[in-house]
Parts: structure tokens; sequence; C-alpha cells
């Protein structure tokens, strides 16, 4: 693997990172008042979007990367064009924003508002105009959490052709919903404590859930059924899924209140590796001084970022070697694989 | 729900109901005359008529202990006393002392007196509680636990060992690199608080609340159990006879009366008592004692508190200024009915093994020997001594000066001892180390002195032989504790003859200096040593050869046979502790969650550091390897062993190769059961997308590559040409 760019931004803990769909642009959000774009080729920063009042918890951009949208907890979403960092249009909310996120269509966003101060937590789902800058301002859909405080939603995301929204609860369940109804499908609970992050695989028919019980699930969106389950030692904050190569990977690290307590290489703060398929841890990437918050690959595999409670962002090209590993198993498939298209 | 029965209190006839049976039940008897305040005395002696007098005013002089003898009555036959007497004491509380203080007193070697309250007499005799005929106790029937041995059968030799995380407790066969076989389930909530293997490995021994239990055979079954409340510290006599449990709650008798007391073993000197020796065996206790009150009040107990010889014969506990030693073979009698007298006694130790002085002879079988330590006085110097049981003879005193502490490492075969004793300046300032080294096998048991500039903080003897290594530290340390100032020290003996004399010396022939490492452990075979750093935050390993077969190094000194070579440094963070296995091929370190939360887990290493398997396991406490009794093979069975070792390497390897294949194969099938998994799946998904128009492709072709180019002058020359 190739010397990482050190991304150095943000004055805090970053929250999120995010490729857009070319992969050329990386965008992150921190604890700190700014988002900021970068290019994901040099690690030069493009510009930052200014006017949230509190941490941002969360970025997303459109297919098309002509908006962006964040969520703050300053009780506010803000929708941005991409292009000059001019916030168009900003939502008031009850309770700080969690998770923002695009349909993948680009016509619609959803937004997660936390249970605190006796509002109940909700995933708001928001049109999204591309004609004017005003938005509607009054959500298409709400989705209420039924179950108390225990179970207040943390996360959430949009399914292949926006048909569901799959979210993430803090004492472990994943439930389904209908994006057109807001009717609960189904939900499933195999991990033991807060779920920290939900990301979708690239043609989002399946998803990986990280927890604090050190482990990670990786679900299917129609029978939500628990494919895989990725164990580590340490409680994680984020998994993605890696495009070409049949990957994982996981980032977390010792609770950042217990890290004064232990030294560098004890708070294992790395980016582990796990085969997708077989649940196998292969390697890890060090470099964080804090736990890592959330990890995201690009969208053609090449390369990921990981953002820390130290305040980096550390983008990682993949080097040749990366692309070569296969299982031996992995090999012979390709073969017979190979062979069997050249027989027809 | 039944209905109801109507019920009307006036239609009851009282007087037609039988109440005999709780009147019987809880009938009061009527105060009679109390014979509370009699005993009686058996096995007095029985003496001719004419002696009774002066055996009545012995009788009465032990008796006038407990209380005033108001009366006393002794039953003759054809001119002889009877054996057994009737004594009346001025109240029941003296009759009480009596039982207690007097009952199993020894008059003289023959007679061993019982006393009894005569209303107890009464109860068991005379309520037709004793038939005349004898009636055989019912003895339990045998219940096998299979073979207690049989993990020893093991075709492959294999080791066991258990793993504790959680509640969780599991033995596990080791498998080289693949994964442990498990022996038993494991299982949830075995243990209360922590597990132990017995010396020899036979039993495995657990705590709940209310004792300990021991358990063994194939399955693991409980064999015994061993009722002490509140227990927390175990330990084991060295041949499995005999059990030691602590417990910070004193010991409880239930009332005489209370159905509990059928249940309770202890008898009624036991009370209070908190330490408890068992027989293994029977499950009884054999004998119990009060803790002495300078141990009461300490928050760390020294552990153990009662020592054994190798072969159990003996066994002592430390008091203020004395030894008491027990023999166990006369139901712990106390040795020649006296203790040893040792003024400001401060440790002792058994020797590990018999020990063949210079003065055994050849048949003889080898003596029972034990060191103690005593300090310095205003007019007598500190000394080590080195005394013989039964006998009680000192065989040796070593008598040593500005003695701050001592501690007495006898070598595994009882051959050397090592008093490592730390000394202080005159000033009392800084402190420094002596080894004195005693060889027992040799004629008048010479000492060797090997004087040191640092304090040692361990040492070790290397199993069946005659090396050992140091830890030792400047008692003028660095402040910096990140500065590592430990050093390790390789001793071998460097025989030189005097004067006809074979004269051992020890030398040190290698030193590590500035290193954290603080722990020593030996391969139980010997040759190799693990040198290991654990300090919580902080853990390596460090694998020796000290009899390496190639060059050696040129700064070792050629005066010893000895050639150390560092085989293999390991780091883990995590490290907690590390043993090695039984047969010494392999070493297990691991990290407790009951010291801190990192790596919990457990790594094995072989002899030469090659890691082989390694665990990450949340909530890991603790590993244990199952212990195995003495090998018995003679030294030609070792011999032929030896000899045809080629063969039987390959004949392992083979074996070894065959499980790594199966292993693999099984291995290689599931991950290829699960790539089909997967691919089927992705398969449907991929056509299902396909239908609702929703493929990847699709999206790609409206992607388009803006390539900025940026040109950045970064130096500009202007230079004339001529």
């Amino acid at each position: 693997m190739m010397r990482p760019l050190m991304l150095k931004g943000h004055d805090r803990s970053l929250t999120q990172v995010k490729f857009n769909r070319e992969g050329d642009l990386l965008f992150s959000v921190s604890k700190g008042k700014e988002a900021s774009v970068w290019y994901s080729s040099n690690g030069e920063r493009l510009g930052t979007f200014v006017g949230h009042n509190g941490t941002i918890w969360s970025i997303d951009i459109d297919p098309e990367t002509d908006y962006a949208v964040t969520g703050s907890a300053d009780f506010t979403a803000k929708l941005w064009k991409a292009e000059n960092g001019q916030c168009i249009h900003t939502w008031t909310l009850e309770s700080p924003v969690k998770r923002v996120e695009f349909s993948p269509d680009g016509n619609q966003v959803l937004i997660v508002t936390d249970q605190v101060m006796g509002q109940t937590g909700k995933i708001k789902l928001f049109d999204i105009d591309h004609t004017q800058n005003a938005q509607p301002s009054t959500p298409k859909l709400e989705i209420v959490n039924e179950d108390g405080p225990a179970s207040r939603f943390t996360v959430a995301g949009w399914s292949y052709g926006a048909f569901y929204i799959l979210a993430a609860h803090a004492d472990g369940k994943v439930s389904k919903y209908d994006a057109r109804t807001g009717e609960l499908l189904g939900s499933t609970r195999n991990q033991e404590m807060v779920l920290t992050d939900l990301q979708f695989s690239p043609d989002k028919t399946y998803f990986i859930v990280s927890s604090k019980d050190k482990t990670a699930c990786l679900y299917d969106v129609d029978r939500l059924s628990l494919l895989k389950r990725y164990t580590a030692d340490v409680p994680m904050n984020s998994a993605c899924i890696t495009p070409v190569k049949e990957f994982v990977i996981l980032g977390g690290g010792q609770d950042a209140r217990e890290v004064t307590t232990t030294s560098l290489s004890e708070g294992k703060f790395e980016s582990r590796f796990y085969h997708k398929i077989f649940e196998e841890e292969i390697g890890r990437v060090k470099g964080h001084f804090g736990p890592l918050n959330y990890v995201a690959v690009h969208p053609k595999g090449t390369c990921y970022a990981s953002g820390g409670e130290d305040g980096f962002v550390r983008l990682h090209h993949f080097h040749r070697s990366y692309f070569e590993f296969l299982y031996d198993v992995e090999k012979t498939a390709q073969a017979t694989q190979q062979f069997e298209i050249e027989a027809k | 729900m039944p209905e109801p029965i109507a019920f009307d209190e006036s239609q009851v006839d009282v007087s037609s109901i039988d109440f005999s049976d709780l009147e019987a039940q809880y009938h009061v008897p009527e105060p009679e005359h109390s014979y509370e305040h009699f005993v009686i005395c058996d096995g007095a002696p029985i003496a001719p008529e004419a002696k009774a007098p002066v055996l009545k005013k012995v009788l009465t002089k032990l008796f006038s202990q407990c209380g005033k003898v108001v009366d006393m009555f002794m039953p003759l036959e054809n001119g002889q006393t009877k054996g057994y007497l009737i004594i009346e004491l001025e109240n029941a509380a003296a009759a009480d002392k009596a039982v207690k203080q007097l009952n199993g007193k020894k008059l003289d070697v023959k007679h061993r007196l019982a006393v009894n309250k005569l209303p107890d007499m009464e109860k068991y005799a005379l309520n037709d509680n004793i038939t005349e005929e004898f009636r055989e106790p019912a003895i339990p029937e045998f219940r096998s636990h299979g073979y207690l041995k049989s993990w020893l059968l093991d075709p492959n030799g294999r080791e066991q060992f258990m793993l504790h995380h959680h509640d969780t407790v599991g033995v596990y066969w080791y498998k080289k690199n693949i994964q442990p076989e498990e022996v038993i389930e494991p299982r949830a909530h075995w243990t209360s608080a922590s597990m132990k293997f017995s010396p020899k490995g036979t039993y495995l021994f657990s705590f709940f609340p209310g004792g300990v239990q021991a358990w063994g055979g194939e399955k693991f079954d409980r064999i015994r159990r061993f009722v002490h409340p509140g227990v927390q510290l175990l330990d084991f006599s060295p041949t499995e006879k005999f059990l030691v449990t602590l417990s910070p709650e004193p010991i409880v008798i239930p009332p005489e009366d209370h159905p509990a007391r059928a249940q309770c073993l202890f008898s009624a000197e036991s009370a209070g008592h908190k330490l408890v020796i068992w027989d293994l065996q029977t499950g009884l206790p054999v004998r119990t004692f009060a803790l002495p009150p300078n141990l009461e009040k300490q928050q760390s107990m020294p552990w153990p508190l009662i020592k054994w010889s190798f072969d159990d014969k003996y066994c002592a506990r430390m008091g203020p200024d004395a030894l008491a030693i027990y023999d166990t073979t006369q139901e712990f009698a106390l040795l020649d009915k006296k203790l040893y007298k040792a003024e400001g006694i401060m440790d002792f130790e058994f020797a590990p093994a018999g020990v063949r002085l210079a003065t055994t002879r050849k048949n003889d079988p080898p003596e029972t020997v034990f060191s103690f330590w005593t300090p310095e006085t205003p007019n007598q110097s500190a000394r080590v001594s080195v005394v013989q049981l039964p006998s009680r003879q000192v065989l040796r005193t070593v008598n040593l000066f500005n003695v701050s502490d001592v501690k007495l490492c006898w070598q595994d075969e009882a051959k050397m001892l090592c008093c490592k004793v730390d000394r202080h300046t005159k000033s009392r300032k800084t402190t420094f180390t002596n080894l004195e080294l005693l060889s027992l096998g040799e004629k008048d048991i010479p000492v060797e002195k090997v004087e040191l500039k640092e304090v040692v903080s361990s040492f070790q003897w290397e199993p069946h032989g005659e090396r050992f290594v140091t830890v030792s530290k400047l008692d003028t340390p660095n402040p910096n504790i990140a500065v590592p100032d430990n050093i390790v020290s390789f001793y071998d003996v460097e025989e030189a003859k005097v004067a006809k004399q074979v004269i051992k010396k020890w030398l040190c022939y290698k030193t590590v200096t500035k290193t954290h490492a603080n722990q020593i452990r030996w391969s139980p075979k010997g040759r190799f040593v693990v040198v290991a750093t654990v300090t919580g935050a902080n853990g390596d390993l460090d694998f020796y050869d000290s009899d390496y077969d190639g060059e050696k190094e040129k700064e070792q000194s050629d005066k010893v046979k000895s050639n150390l070579k560092l085989l293999n440094h390991h780091e883990y963070k995590g490290l907690t502790d590390l043993a090695w296995d039984p047969s010494g091929r392999y070493v297990a370190g691991w990290s407790s969650t009951w010291r801190h939360k990192i790596e919990n887990g457990y790594r094995i290493y072989d002899l030469v550091g090659m890691l082989r398997k390694e665990e990450l396991i949340d909530g890991f406490k603790e590993f244990e390897w199952r212990p195995r009794p003495p090998s018995m093979l003679s030294s030609n069975d070792r011999k032929k062993v030896r000899k045809s070792l080629k063969e039987y390497a390959a004949q392992f390897e083979e074996a070894d190769a065959m499980e790594a294949d199966a292993e693999l194969r099984e291995l290689i099938l599931k991950r290829k059961r699960l790539l089909q998994e997967w691919y089927t799946w992705r398969k449907e998904v991929i056509a299902k997308l396909k239908e609702l128009h929703l493929t990847q492709e699709q999206a790609e072709t409206r992607e388009e590559v803006i390539e900025e180019v940026k040109e950045e002058i970064l130096e500009e020359k202007e230079e004339v040409i001529e």
C-alpha cells in the first residue's frame, strides 16, 4: 500500500467522510462547524461549506455532484451547491440530525433525527426539487420510532431503486421500511450494542452494519437475513464494502474516553480488512492516533479514506498487490469460470 | 378450582378430636434433678485398689483445671479399678469445659481419656439408641469416575489445557497450529472464582461459595465436594494426598441438636478456625487451625500457610518464634509432641525432593530436610539453617550480617539450596544481594558465595541442572521508569580442583542489560529458558537456548560449558502471565481480563519461540496447562528413546502432516462452499436488478471524464547566452 495522504483541515474529530459517485472528490465533516471538499487524487482541499452552528454529524452528495446535504447537531440540515459551497436551503428540525442521505436517483433525501430532549427519533423523507433553490419544508413521509429511547434510530440508508429504507437502532436491531408508505416490513437483531454505521454495497442490494459490540454484520436487503458476521476485538464505529475485491473494511477502536488510559498501540486504532465471504481477517492498516470514526471506500475501489477521532482524514490508495490478492479457492474458481467462458 | 367446603365451627365437637400427637410433640418435660454438671471419664488406667487413691488424686488435680471437683466416684471390681469414673463438678459450665479440654487427653503412652457429659451418655445409650448387636454402618455404593489418569494415555502424548473466559471454563487438547479440540463441552458457571489443577493433574478444582469441588476422570465428573464456606485460597500437598483451604469466615458449628449438625464434618474444636487440611481421598477434614493472630489483621495473606515435605510425610506451619511440624502419618500429631523453637523465624522451605547427603548410605532412602532463616538480633547474627527430619539435627548453618531479607530457593532435585540474601550497607541507604549457594550432596555442605552490586529481584534454578538465571537491578534506580535498567544474568558452574577437592564456582557467563525483563521461566526439562517482561502495559518474551549447538559468541566465557543463544524475540503487549507445559515443549502466554482489558486471550509458542497459536478471547481470565505426574521412564529407557529419536520424529511428522491435511482440506471445502453460495446468491440478485432496470452499467454510461491540467511555473531563469 502506498504512503497515505494525510488530509489536515479539520481541527476536531471527524464524523463522516464520503466520496462522490465518480470518486474524484472526497467530502468530510467533523465536530467542527465546517464541511470540507478534497481532491481524492492528491489530497488538495477544494473548498469548505460554512454555515452550520454545531457538530456536523453527516454529509452526502447526490449522484450528479450537483448538491451536497449536511446534517448537524444545531437542529438543521442544509442543502448546498456542490460547485460553489453556497447554502441554498435549510431544513429546521426538532432535534439534532444524525444522518442524511440522498436516494440513489438524487430526487429525495432522508434525515435521521436523534431521540433526545423529549423528542421522538424520526426518519424524515424530503423531495428535492432540482429546478429551484427553495425546497419543500414539510416532509413527504415520516417514520417514527415507536420502541422508546433504548431502541432509537442511529443511522439509516436507501436500498436499491429507493424502494426501502434500512434503519439501524441503538439496541442492535436493524429494521426495513417501505420508502413510499413508511410501513415496517421487518426487523432483526443480531448485535448486542449500539449500531454505529450502515453502508451499502455498490448496487445497494446488501449492506453492512457496525456495532459497539465489536462486530459488524452483513445483511441482504430483500430478506433482511444475516449473511456474514465479522468479529473484531474493539468496538466498531464504521464499516464499508469494497467494490472490485470481495472485502469489507472495518474501523473503530477503544472508546475515546478510555483512550487516555491506554497507550497508542493498545487502543487498536486500525482499519481492518476482512474477506467478505470467508469472514476472515486479512490485514490491518495503522496510522490514526485515536479511534476511527468512519471508513469510506472509493466507488471504483481504488482507494479508501478513514476519518479519525484525532482530526485527520487518511486517504490510502491501494497497491497492485491488494488487487492481486486472492485465496487459492478464489483463484481456482476464477480459472474454472474463465475456462467455461472459453468453452462457450 | 375446587368448590370451597362449607364449614360451620359450631358443628364441631372438640372433645372428639385426638390431640395426643400434638401433645407428644409439644410436651415440656417437668424440670427434674439435673445431671448437667456430671461427666463420665473413660480410658483411665486400671489400677489395683491400693493405688486407687493415688490415681484419684492425679485425676482430681487434672479435672480441677476446669472447675472445682465436688465428688469423684471410681467403681471397683475384683480389687481393681474399672478404668472409668464419674466426676461431679461444681456446675455445668465446668463440665462443658472438661469435655472440651480433657476429651482425648493423653494421660500417658497407653492411656487416653474420653470425657463425656453424663446426660449425653444417657441420651445416646439409654434411649435404645444403641443395640447390643453390632450393626455394620451402611457403606455407600462405590461410584466409579473412570480412570482418573486417562488423559495420560493419549496415543499422541498431547497436552491438555484449561481456558477460562467470562463464566465459561473449557478443557482442550492442544493441537499445534490448528484449533484446539474440546475434551469436554465448555461449561458455564463452573466456578465462582478461578480453576486449579492439582499438582499431578489428577483433579481439576473449582470454587463455589460453599467450598471447593474436585472434578476428574475422562468427562470431568464431580468426584468430591469440600464444604468450607467462603473459601478463597487453595493449596495441595505435593503428592495430592491432602488439600488445604483457607476462608476468611471462621467455621461455625451448628448447635448440638440442629439438623445441620449431622451434615457438618467439623468437630466442635474446629469452631472459629479458618484453615483446614482435608484428606483428598476421603473428603474429610483431618486438621483445622485458627489463623495466628499476627496474620488475622494482615491485608495480603502469605500463601501457602502450610508447607509440605516432598513425600507428604511432614507438614509445617510457621508461628512466632517457632515452627509447628506435624507428622501426617500420625494423625497430624505434633512431631515429638513439641514445637521446633527458632527465635524470630522469618521463613522456611522444605526441600522439594529427598536429599542425598554425603553421609546417606547408598541403599538408604533420601532424607527429609528443611531450611529456615532467622534475622539479626543485638547479640546474634542472622542465620540460615538446614535441618534434617525427624531427627531435628542441624546439618549446616550459615551466618549472615547486615541482612534485610532472605529468600530460600531450592533446586528442584534438592541438590542445591540458594539463599538469596538482600543486604544493606552500614548506612542502610542502599541494598545489594549476595547469593549463598549450598551443595547439599557434598561433605559438610560447602557454601559458595556470589557477591553482587545489584539487588536480585528474581532467581530461578534450572530444573535438573545447576545453572541459574537472575534478574537484578541497581538499588539507585533511574527515576524515569521508561528507561529500562534491569539486568538479566546467566550463571553456570566452573569446576576447579583444589587439593583433590572439587570446588564448584558459579560464574556469570552472560548478561543482558538495559531491559525491562522481570520474569524467568525455565523449561521443566531444563536447557531452554524464557525471559519475559510482564508489566501490564508492555510485554515481551525472549527465548534462550543455553546449550546452543553452534558457534559461541565471543563475549561468553570459555570457562563454562554453556553456550547461550537468543533464539527468538516476541512482543506481546497484553502479557500478564506465562507458563511452560509440563513436557517442556510449549510456552503459553496469556492476557487476563483480571489485570487489564488489553488483547485478552492467549498465545502458544514452541520451545524455540515460534508462534504456534494465537486466539483473542474477549473476557479471557486464565490459562493452565494440565500438570503431569513425574515420568516413570528409567534413565536407560530415556537413552533408548533418544537414540531412536529420528525414527520417532519421522512417524510424528507424518501423522502431523496427515492431520493438518485433513484440517486444510476441510477448510478449503468450507471456503469453496461459501464462495459458491455467495455467487449463486449474487446471480439471483443481479438478475432481479436487471428486471428492474437498475443495473450499474446503465449508470456508468452517463459518466464523462473531464481532465483538468494545471500548470504552475516553479522557477524562471533568464540567462544571457554569449
